[in-house]
């Protein structure tokens, strides 16, 4: 049986689908399309709490110096040094933990202050979109530092910037093992076959696999194996400044760099075009051609289609967000207002799950914090099932219900409501916060069964986890 | 947490059908054998976990990565197991474990996310078909046993479906209040999606009881083994694991991996007690990785991989393989281990034998698309 539903209004969708939930003492915009669009002057690119971050280069540069110099008192066999190192290493452990925290708080920090929640949302879409899984320590500092410097300033800009900034981030460079791809012809690996012989460098593909798979062209959208690995031989050379043996160490470990040295000889052919041996702007040029290839913008467009017009994305929203982003050479404001000023996600019934990233934010901005306070929110993430910065794969997080709506990850939201509303239940009455955070669009039953509730806490609780809350 | 339970039991004869009282159950008990699928994502390397040490190739490809003599668990003259396999190893000399090598899905490119999806799906294509063949499995079962559950946040694609599915993962949440509890069922009572989700998450929490609240891999396997122990609980699982996509560092990454899963596979055998004599664990993943190793100590995506099966009703003891060689000319595309044989032929037989169905019945149900052709039978006891 389906219950009698009532219609969503367009403000209710610019502020929940489009947004990241209705913020409580907030004024409720006048027209939806307009409050959207003018956002695009009002975004903080840098927020105080993301600038004041701790530098990530410098943690991982050290904890690197001394995984080096563990494995070779270990190889020496120096027991009283072995021990002494671990314990500095199990220090820069926690510190890239601490950071990583540290993040996760400034990234729900800015999604709860913003005024611009949209672009915010968009932010969130592309750090998922080009995806580096916080899984080791490494990547744990470097995932806050890859949202801020290659996504954030990037929201408003062109695909083909993101794009350059992302694979030349360290996060990326190192996540997806770039900085360990030498050209098998390179100096360098002829100078390490001199130096130790029988020891070969050669290629990792993986970044330029993932490249060309998931943050451009698409699975299946025609290339081949040889085609990823020509695009892995143009990459070489791609490093992080600060990372390497020796005189590596001394650099900027928050900076890219390119080294000669590893770049592997000779022009390159990928997907039947030649490219010439311009050193680092080699793969950089097939960058752009991958930027603006149909696959790519066809890609993009599904992927965003799908995040604001439902599960499967309608056909016609696809072809028009494809045709503007290849008509304005990846101009991503364009591809913005486009999507807002088509009717597709506009439909006025509820259209996504809300992934626990999304509910949870909702939520808080619901409860009308504009800072997260004493929560931890990357543990609260985590046992949301889904931690941020960590889906475990480069794919990033799925878009679809079928990954969210599930028994146990229902179950845990209802227990985090609860945990809430013991701390706001007596201060917020959920019986005008339900109209407020669902303007004009609160179902009757939901509505019904929260005036019914025996106490404040569990309406409130109630309200959070409503049928209508858990989608947008 | 008495109070809680009893609830629960209450909440679950008030909204429907799904609870199922242990008599009626146990009246229509039709199988006790339980099947579980154990899932390796990210291209787990089969060269590394079964190591063909006898192919005269299989030195220089592997460089650093090669089996050294004394290193490995010697399965015969051709295959040594991978030395942190301690415990397969001595299932397998109890004749309950055996590998299939040289297997792989119908997928023959190298994206990760395509070959989980036909690995979990049974399409010949990725995106081919919507729900997973192990939720087709289940839909075989007599009617009272066509539960299954995931150990995992949610549920994964292998087991979506028509199908009931749950899923169950510990959490360090505080118990909602019962009150709460009765509201959320009342509420999402008229809502189709909502509705049975929270019913099966309802049942899963009775039926971890106290539960364990850890995720490490002994848990886990301690976990899996409580609700499939259970007389009415689930006859099929399902168990994700990670940490497969070795790229860089093979040697430790995939021992730390392979340790894992040993320790899980232990835990879930001493936690089933006799009903390991009943049970069949399949251990697959999406395709292989390169036969040489790359340029920093690992091995990037291939094809042709191994699978591993284990449990009391598995004849053991064995590794088999229409071994296509590692010599020049005889690898995949000149790089990767030739697939001799299909998993999805694998898949096909060894779920009809765990569960008594016909092999035949199975395969077309499951793999309707990819027709596999004969399913792979005799590896399990009737």
């Amino acid at each position: 049986m389906i219950p009698a539903v009532t219609p969503l209004s367009p403000v209710a969708i610019a502020l929940n689908r489009f947004g990241l939930g209705v913020r409580a003492e907030e004024d409720l915009p006048g027209d939806a399309r307009r409050w959207l669009l003018e956002q695009f002057d009002s975004f903080d690119t840098r927020p105080a709490a993301f600038a004041a971050l701790a530098d990530a280069g410098a943690i991982v540069q050290h904890y690197r110096v001394l995984q080096r110099k563990l494995r070779q008192a270990a190889h020496a066999k120096i027991d009283d040094e072995s021990a002494e190192l671990k314990a500095a290493r199990q220090a820069f452990s926690q510190a890239t933990q601490a950071l990583y925290r540290d993040a996760v708080q400034a990234r729900a920090q800015s999604a709860l202050a913003t005024s611009a929640p949209f672009v915010e949302r968009m932010v969130h879409f592309w750090s998922n979109h080009f995806c580096v899984s916080a899984d080791s320590p490494e990547i744990a500092a470097y995932a806050g530092a890859f949202e801020r410097d290659a996504i954030r300033p990037h929201v408003l800009g062109r695909f083909s910037d993101m794009l350059l900034a992302a694979e030349q981030h360290p996060a990326m460079l190192t996540y997806l093992n770039q900085i360990t791809s030498v050209g098998p012809d390179s100096v360098e690996a002829a100078r390490a076959q001199q130096r130790q012989p029988g020891r070969r460098l050669g290629l990792n593909e993986n970044l330029g696999r993932q490249i060309m798979e998931l943050h451009t062209l698409g699975v299946r959208s025609g290339y081949s194996q040889d085609d990823v690995t020509e695009f892995a031989r143009a990459l070489t050379g791609w490093n992080v400044d600060g990372l390497g043996g020796g005189h590596a160490q001394e650099g900027d470990a928050d900076r890219f760099a390119f080294r000669p040295s590893q770049h592997e000889p000779g022009m390159r052919t990928i997907m039947h075009r030649t490219y010439g041996q311009d050193g680092e702007a080699q793969a950089g040029t097939v960058l752009l051609d991958f930027a603006r290839s149909p696959h790519t913008a066809t890609d993009i467009a599904t992927k965003l289609a799908r995040h604001f017009a439902g599960d499967t994305p309608p056909p016609r929203l696809v072809a028009r967000l494809a045709a503007a982003f290849s008509g304005t050479g990846g101009h991503l404001p364009s591809l913005y207002r486009t999507l807002i000023l088509s009717p597709e996600p506009w439909a006025p019934r509820p259209l996504k799950f809300k992934t626990p990233w999304e509910w949870t934010i909702s939520t808080l901005r619901g409860l009308g914090q504009k800072d997260p306070g004493h929560l931890q929110v990357a543990r609260v993430q985590a046992q949301l099932g889904q931690p941020v910065w960590k889906p475990g794969s480069p794919a990033g997080w799925d878009d679809v219900a079928a990954s969210w709506a599930a028994p146990d990850a229902l179950l845990r939201r209802v227990e985090f409501a609860q945990r809430l509303a013991a701390t706001y239940g007596d201060r917020i009455d959920a019986r005008t916060a339900g109209t407020r955070i669902l303007p004009a669009s609160l179902s009757i039953a939901t509505a019904e069964q929260v005036r019914r509730s025996e106490s404040p806490t569990s309406a409130l609780a109630l309200l959070l986890v409503s049928p209508d809350f858990l989608r947008r | 947490m008495p109070a809680r339970r009893q609830f629960l039991s209450i909440a679950a004869v008030g909204a429907g059908a799904f609870w199922v009282s242990p008599q009626m159950a146990l009246a229509n008990v039709a199988t006790e054998r339980r099947f579980v699928f154990v899932i390796q994502r990210g291209a787990a390397d089969g060269l590394d976990i079964v190591r063909p040490y006898g192919d005269p190739a299989y030195a220089a490809l592997r460089g650093a990565l090669a089996d050294k003599p004394g290193d490995a668990i010697r399965l015969d003259g051709l295959f040594a197991l991978h030395p942190s396999l301690v415990e397969f190893g001595r299932m397998c000399r109890k004749r309950e474990a055996l590998f299939v090598h040289a297997v792989a899905s119908p997928y023959r490119d190298r994206s990760h996310f395509d070959g989980q999806n036909v690995l979990e799906t049974g399409g010949l294509h990725p995106y081919q078909v919507s729900d997973g063949w192990l939720n087709r499995l289940a839909t075989l079962l007599p009617k009272t046993r066509d539960e299954a559950i995931a150990i995992a946040d949610t549920v994964p694609l292998a087991l979506r479906g028509r199908a009931p599915v749950t899923s169950y993962a510990p959490s360090g949440l505080p118990l909602a209040s019962d009150d709460l509890m009765t509201r959320v069922a009342t509420l999402y009572d008229a809502d189709p999606q909502l509705h049975p989700l929270w019913s099966e998450a309802v049942q899963a929490t009775t039926l971890a009881g106290h539960g364990s609240t850890r995720q490490d891999p002994a848990s886990l396997g301690g976990l899996a083994a409580s609700f499939l122990v259970q007389e009415n609980g689930p006859r099929i699982a399902m168990v994700e694991t990670g940490g497969w996509d070795t790229h860089v560092a093979q040697a430790s990454r995939l021992a730390a991996a392979l340790k894992a899963l040993d320790t899980m596979m232990a835990a879930l055998r001493d936690g089933l007690g006799p009903v390991w004599m009943q049970t069949t664990v399949l251990v697959a993943t999406e395709f292989g990785r390169t036969a040489a190793v790359n340029g920093t100590g690992g091995t990037d995506h291939g094809t042709g991989t191994v699978a591993m099966l284990a449990g009391g009703a598995v004849c053991g003891g064995r590794v088999i393989a229409d071994w296509p060689g590692l010599g020049a000319g005889q690898l995949y595309e000149n790089r990767d281990l030739r697939p001799t044989a299909s998993l999805d032929a694998l898949i096909a037989g060894v779920a009809a034998e765990s569960l008594g169905l016909d092999p035949g019945r199975v395969a077309r149900t499951l793999f309707a698309a990819a027709a596999p052709g004969r399913p792979i039978t005799g590896l399990v006891r009737a």
